[in-house]
């Protein structure tokens, strides 16, 4: 069945910015499926409002609109462009969920517009909760018995019927409120009693219990034809009960005998052939480690987190099949990728084992509950490959970046065995470490299992981990035993530390032992057949695959896993890195971990290296590879970190160097730097100690902007007032950081803006100033920044160009460049230099239409930038007015405060362009999910302090149509100016009081600036949580509320009565 | 964990660790891989591999222990299986004892802690090849000898059994199930469907069959190349125009050389659970769990009464045939699975139906 000749132009739907539980595999799943499209002469039209990413490229697509993801947008880009069809499934829920709403509207249909890859009944049939379990029990799956309940009395009889343990879900709470698993009589009707009271229509789910369970995954393909495939099965090592985006996982299965397999294959093909869905598909199913009972968990009818997964695990792009798929084809008519000498229509076998472990942010909220369940908490993840499980599973940990090179607690934190024991009952990020030094205690692999249900099978592994830990001794640094650790995955950090040497000194022992890491390919088959694509991973066994064509060589390191501070933005400057490379007749080779990415898709380089961005494994590549230099500069923090030891170990850097960081970097070094080029900087210094601390502080001054060196993403940024704040901060990042010094520096309240350029060396191209909508003391990446800048003068443009020229020249910069300044009462200072590439680099090249990464590389290789076109000064100005808008994941993440504040807590950005400014933050606001309203009420809680400056706001508000509530203090201000304010009560003062009217959902936006700090206690964090779990918009600054202002303005009756 | 040496036709020697079977003197097998993920205890179990030694591809072997229910036949009969790594602590619900002891009850040698990838490569680019096993070094000489002694042929002979059984089923249709070395799964497939179903030596005379007045006959998987049995053709040729016929693996090149096509050896076989096999007629693609060596040759079919019916995507060698005239079909990859996909256990559903046709009535 070949290509359906009558589409000829589609149009593909984003999954929009980046929030928990949909990140960057949706960039590589839409960047797959516009290439596949393309491939086919058909023309691609993409909708998307993620700047950060590589499938909002120009190039990427025929026409990129990068528009808010809303029905009136995609609707208005329908009817410009009359696309033949849609292709909605590469967009996660987001795009599903807007195909869904336009084609039950009927509005597809009208503009005789095709869905492609899905139908409206299947979704309904695979996504409504009750619609599923009568498909299933149609089918004859197995579903977890259920029953909705109202009453006690009800819930007493299926708990007879079923027996406990039993879970119980009150509906419409959010987060679960209420709910619980129940295993006595005594638990069960308390859940069941709270459940009801807190549900608003007293219903509860009351639901079997299989915690503990086995959880598998099935990542299946099926064409028109009814063809259907088995990509990769997962075995999760966190039984039922950890949402699979929290899970470590494994595959192929581990502990499954081919019957246990086959059984649960012909379950899931049988459900996606009732589904008919057309293309990749997801099944997740519980298996009773006792018995051949099985239960289905839930399908996803689409691509998704798992089936990028399963892509870089196995090899094959489900993203690019399934495209073709949805476009006609059928799995016999397309070739593997891969091996490019077989078919697609195959099952891959693996002949590695693949371990992938979530990131999780909870190195930047402190405050948060690190305990998972049902609701995902990670922002990214990393995935190891290795000969075995030991070592995949190894490399994992060295490549999450959570200063651990070993399967150790957290440093300097102890705990008895006791805690231990107890800790590990209850799931969370930490429990594999936990286990691990369970073991390492003596405690039996048994007792663990009891505790946590992990499969024995994954803990005898952990055990031989620790069991071969303990024979290390340095008498026994023989070829042998090291090769023996090695291909268990221990890393030489770790070894370097066991044997009392620098990881330099140990690396080169153990070379001259012979020890030496090998490549083999990722290749679909098990080297059943010739592959022709360079996809490795390291061992430790004999042979080496790797075929290194003569031609000079480039290594570009990515950034690892995505996390908040470090996100898709740099994997977008790595893959533009790689391709300028390839460009200039070079071979672009990469090293990544993360399997969401571009970067780690094998059409994207030409050599792929799926390792964790250590040093040690970048120079095992390095030894091989011999590249000409190895680029740094677009991997983050993570590669930038790793500049130093390479310098050390002779690697030649292209691009920015170790001296050049270190400057920027360095505090002493970097005042030094500016004082020397007559730079002003807010004045501060480094403190090493608590009393220095108080000292310093009493020169500068409060407030104080603290921080500790090195740190990416304002990690612990914290703005202080008073020394009982400052005391608290030192002695925690004491803690944390011991002998890293704490930079202090007064906190100066100006207008943030923030410059990339480029330089060669000789010239420095600016491509624009970015002008940040909320005034300094909150971080850059949760700002809103404006380009071109709105508020700011010539002279001082023509300063910011000037002191970005003279730094770029002075710190010796050869790449990108970027400057963070304040400007106070018409002067510049400059804040903080990043010698790299930044998070605003895709935004800025998509406004400009600079493509800053490929000019930057190009520069970094001998290109000079007056041969490239872009000589020394700022590039003019366009006409357009873009915005970038911060995106956050506060409903995913319990207990954490949604002020904002130095450290940054955003997980992604959208952006909005318009010809005017109150239309591009329109835009900007839509398109960041914030669904403001155009009348309702609002409640204001402000500080003291900013009341002056709220009055004039809350006129205009008042203006556009709104009401207000607000606490004593505030509602008295109102009043006397003649704003009509209804008085509510502070939390805990009444009956009823503030939080009462957020959650019964009579307060549309709440303008909260009170309590600073990080006080979970305090009222304005519980009123700021509130308006999370309530989804009203919350402002916790008063520039963003301007902002909003005019958004709303815009959307006002923009008219008066004669 | 003593030593062993694997010695390859080519001059290669991998050195591993035993978990298994040690055998007394160096011994000699065919080496092919499976690239099956799971189902080692059915591989394992298998008649088919007589007298070969098994690379597995996938690393990690033993992970789910051996159980009571999973072997394909009572005894294993092959010579060695060989891995990355063996796992000594088994998980698995229905696991009964771990890998070794298996392997060392039966005799076979376990040779693990290879590089199974390397080992793997070297027979795909060379072609299925001799091995030496030994818990010795060996000299020149020695090597030379082994590997020079040609091949003994009878694996059939060896595994076949050697007497009549019958499988009742009370008022089920009979069914003859001719035994080159079958899997215990084709048997339980008939009897999940009610038949009646008596296994015979494969080199039971026609007359013999006759006698049980079956409905129909199976031809079963078995080891080797299917010439070394030519002796039965004659017979399956008087079977095909008697009954309905149903031949798997060995059993389809049987019936292929029956009908006066040719086989030849291919250079690493099928062995694996993920083989994509079309069907000409539906326009489908099953995924098949495969175990051959030999295939039957395309362009020798011409002059018989058989048609393609399936092919391989890949390699597109024959994978199904039928008969122009009779109600006979045959397939090389396993329909009865285990281990490996169910996709085509409708199979055993067709050929019941060709049953109850009662095709020969009129003869």
């Amino acid at each position: 069945m070949p290509k359906d000749n009558s589409l000829k132009k589609i149009l593909v739907i984003g999954s929009g910015p980046i929030i928990i539980g949909q990140a960057a595999e949706f960039d590589y799943s839409g960047s797959q499926a516009l290439r596949s499209l393309r491939e086919e002469g058909i023309e691609t039209i993409l909708i998307n409002s993620n700047p950060a990413t590589i499938m909002t490229d120009k190039e990427m697509a025929d026409k990129v609109y990068l528009e808010p993801l809303t029905i009136e947008f995609v609707k208005k880009i329908i009817v410009k462009e009359r696309p033949d069809a849609i292709l909605p499934t590469l967009g996660g829920q987001t795009g599903l969920n807007l195909a869904l709403q336009i084609e039950r509207e009927g509005f597809l249909t009208r503009e005789g517009v095709k869905l492609l890859g899905v139908n409206l009944n299947t979704i309904e049939k695979a996504e409504d909760r009750q619609m599923f379990k009568e498909l299933m029990l149609e089918l004859g799956e197995p579903v977890p018995e259920s029953k909705t309940v109202n009453a006690i009395d009800q819930a007493r009889e299926f708990k007879n019927q079923i027996g406990l343990p039993l879970i119980i879900r009150p509906a419409f709470t959010l987060g679960g409120t209420g709910g619980g698993i129940a295993y006595t009589d005594e638990e069960f009707d308390r859940i069941v009693k709270s459940g009801l009271d807190n549900s608003p229509i007293t219903q509860c789910l009351i639901e079997k219990s299989i915690a503990g369970f086995k959880e598998v995954e099935y990542e299946i393909i099926r064409d028109k034809k009814d063809n259907c495939i088995v990509v990769c099965n997962m075995e999760n090592i966190d039984p039922v009960g950890v949402h699979t985006g929290d899970s470590i996982v494994v595959a192929p299965f581990q502990t499954l005998s081919d019957k246990d397999h086959q059984m649960l294959r012909d379950a899931s093909l049988k459900i996606i052939r009732a589904l008919k869905i057309e293309g990749g598909c997801n099944v997740q199913l519980a298996l009773d480690p006792y018995s051949f009972q099985y239960y289905v968990i839930e399908v996803n009818p689409r691509v998704s987190r798992s089936s990028a997964l399963a892509s870089k695990a196995t090899g094959y792009p489900i993203a690019q099949i399934a495209t073709k798929i949805a476009i006609g084809y059928s799995m016999d008519e397309i070739m593997n990728p891969i091996t490019k000498n077989t078919y697609a229509c195959f099952e891959p076998t693996l002949d590695y084992v693949v371990t992938k472990i979530p990131r999780w942010p909870f190195d930047k909220f402190h405050s948060a509950d690190r305990t998972l369940g049902t609701q995902m908490k990670a922002t990214g993840e990393v995935m190891g490959i290795g000969r075995t499980f030991e070592d995949s599973l190894l490399k994992c940990v060295r490549g999450l970046e959570i200063k651990r090179c070993h399967l150790e607690l957290e440093p300097n934190k102890s705990f008895t065995t006791e805690d231990l024991l107890t800790k590990i009952q209850i799931p969370s990020d930490e429990r594999i470490f936990e286990v691990a030094e369970l073991i390492r205690r003596d405690i039996t692999i048994h007792e663990i299992y009891d505790r946590t249900k992990i499969d024995l099978w994954f803990l005898q592994k952990i055990e031989n981990i620790i069991k071969l830990e303990k024979e290390i001794t340095p008498e026994k640094i023989e070829p042998k035993f090291i090769q023996k650790l090695k291909i268990n995955g221990f890393s030489d950090e770790y070894l370097a530390k066991k044997f009392n040497l620098t990881e330099i000194e140990w690396r080169e022992k153990r070379i001259e032992l012979g020890v030496t890491a090998k490549y083999k390919m990722v290749d679909t088959c098990a080297a059943e057949f010739e592959s022709h694509t360079p996809y490795y991973y390291s061992t430790f066994e004999d042979e080496n695959e790797l075929e290194k064509p003569e031609q000079e060589t480039v290594l570009v390191l990515g950034s690892g896993p995505i996390r908040i501070g470090q996100g898709v933005e740099f994997d977008y400057a790595t893959v533009h890195a790689i391709k300028a490379i390839r460009e200039s007749g070079k071979r672009a080779i990469v090293i990544n971990n993360n399997p969401e990415t571009v970067s780690t898709d094998f059409n994207t380089s030409d050599a792929l290296y799926f390792e964790a961005v250590t040093f040690e494994d970048v120079m095992n590549i390095v030894n091989y590879e011999k590249p000409t230099g190895v680029i740094c500069q677009f991997g983050g923090q993570t590669a930038i970190n790793l500049i130093d030891n390479l310098d050390k170990a002779g690697v030649n850097i292209l691009g920015t160097g170790y001296e050049s960081t270190d400057k920027a970097e360095n505090r002493d070094l970097f005042e030094k730097a500016l004082k020397d080029l007559d730079i002003a900087q807010p004045i501060g210094t480094t403190v090493s100690s608590l009393d220095e601390a108080i000292k310093v502080a009493q020169d500068l001054d409060y407030p104080l902007m603290l921080r500790p060196s090195y740190v990416i993403g304002g990690q612990a940024m914290q703005i202080v007032y008073e020394q009982s704040e400052l005391t608290e901060y030192i002695n925690f990042a004491m803690e944390v950081w011991p002998g890293q010094p704490v930079l202090m520096d007064r906190y100066m309240i100006g207008l943030e803006v923030e410059v990339d350029a480029i330089c060669d060396g000789e010239d420095v191209f600016i491509p624009g100033i970015m002008e940040h909508i909320e005034r300094s003391g909150i971080h850059s990446g949760d700002s809103f920044a404006v380009y071109p800048p709105q508020t700011i003068s010539e002279k001082i443009k023509d300063d910011l160009v000037k002191t970005t020229v003279k730094i770029a020249k002075d710190f010796k910069v050869k790449g990108l460049i970027n400057i963070q300044f304040i400007i106070k009462k018409e002067k510049v200072y400059v804040l903080e230099v990043n010698p790299r590439s930044s998070r605003t680099v895709p935004f800025l090249s998509k406004v400009t239409d600079i493509p800053m990464a490929k000019i930057a590389t190009k520069a970094i290789l001998g290109e000079s930038l007056k041969s490239q076109g872009y000589p020394t000064g700022i590039h003019p100005e366009g006409k357009l007015i873009s915005i970038k808008a911060p995106v956050f994941s506060f409903s995913k993440l319990r207990n954490v405060d949604s002020a904002l504040g130095p450290e940054m807590k955003s997980t992604g950005e959208a952006m909005g362009r318009d010809t005017s400014m109150q239309k591009a933050l329109n835009k900007a606001f839509k398109a960041a999910g914030i669904n403001f309203p155009h009348y309702g009420t609002i409640l204001a809680t402000i500080a003291d302090k900013h009341k002056d400056e709220t009055l004039e706001m809350i006129k205009r508000f008042h203006d556009c149509g709104f009401n207000f509530m607000a606490t004593k203090g505030t509602a008295k201000l109102l009043e006397l100016h003649n704003i009509p304010v209804t008085e509510v009560e502070k939390i805990g003062r009444s009956d009823r009081d503030l939080l009462d009217e957020i959650k019964d959902g009579n307060v549309q936006i709440i303008i909260n600036t009170i309590s600073k700090g990080k006080n979970v206690e305090s009222d304005g964090f519980k009123i700021r949580r509130a308006a999370v779990e309530n989804g009203v918009v919350c402002m916790t600054s008063l520039d963003t509320t301007w902002a909003l202002l005019r958004a709303i303005e815009i959307n006002s009756l923009g008219t008066i009565a004669l | 964990m003593s030593k062993l040496y694997l010695y390859l036709e080519n001059g290669e020697i991998f050195k591993g660790e035993s978990f298994g079977h040690i055998p007394k003197s160096p011994k000699v097998s065919e080496l092919v891989f499976n690239t099956s993920m799971y189902g080692y205890q059915e591989i394992i179990s298998d008649p088919s591999y007589c007298d070969q030694a098994i690379v597995m591809t996938y690393p990690l072997i033993g992970n789910y222990g051996v159980n009571q229910d999973d072997s394909e036949s009572i005894t294993p009969h092959l010579n060695a299986f060989i891995m990355r790594e063996y796992c000594d602590h088994p998980s698995n619900f229905r696991s009964r004892q771990n890998l070794s002891q298996y392997l060392k009850t039966h005799k076979v040698i376990g040779l693990h802690q290879i590089d199974t990838r390397k080992l793997t490569k070297i027979i795909r680019t060379e072609g299925t090849l001799k091995c030496i096993i030994t818990d010795r070094e060996l000299d020149t000489n020695e090597k030379k000898e082994l590997f020079t002694t040609p091949y003994v042929t009878n694996q059939i002979e060896k595994v076949s059994i050697k007497s009549i059984s019958h499988f009742p089923s009370l008022g089920g249709k009979r069914v003859v199930l001719v035994d080159f070395g079958y899997k215990k799964n084709i048997l339980e497939s008939l009897l999940k469907r009610g038949c009646d179903v008596i296994v015979v030596p494969y080199n039971t005379s026609f007359e013999k069959v006759q006698e049980f007045n079956p409905r129909g006959v199976v031809l079963s998987n078995g080891p080797g190349d299917p010439k070394s049995i030519s002796e039965v053709l004659p017979t399956i040729r008087k079977i095909q125009e008697a009954y309905p016929m149903l031949s798997i693996c060995m059993g389809h090149q049987i019936f292929a050389l029956a009908n006066g096509a040719d086989t030849e050896k291919m250079k690493f076989g099928h062995r694996g659970g993920n083989h994509p096999v079309i069907d000409l007629e539906a326009d489908k693609v099953f995924i098949t769990a495969q175990n051959h060596g030999y295939c039957v040759k395309k362009e020798t079919l011409s002059s018989t009464d058989l048609e393609v019916t399936q092919l391989n995507l890949n390699d597109k060698t024959v994978e199904g045939l039928k008969h122009k005239s009779l109600p006979c079909f045959s397939v090389q990859y396993h329909p009865e699975a285990s281990p490996g996909p169910n996709d085509t256990k409708f199979l055993f559903d067709q050929f019941i139906a060709n049953l109850s046709e009662d095709n020969y009535a009129q003869r």
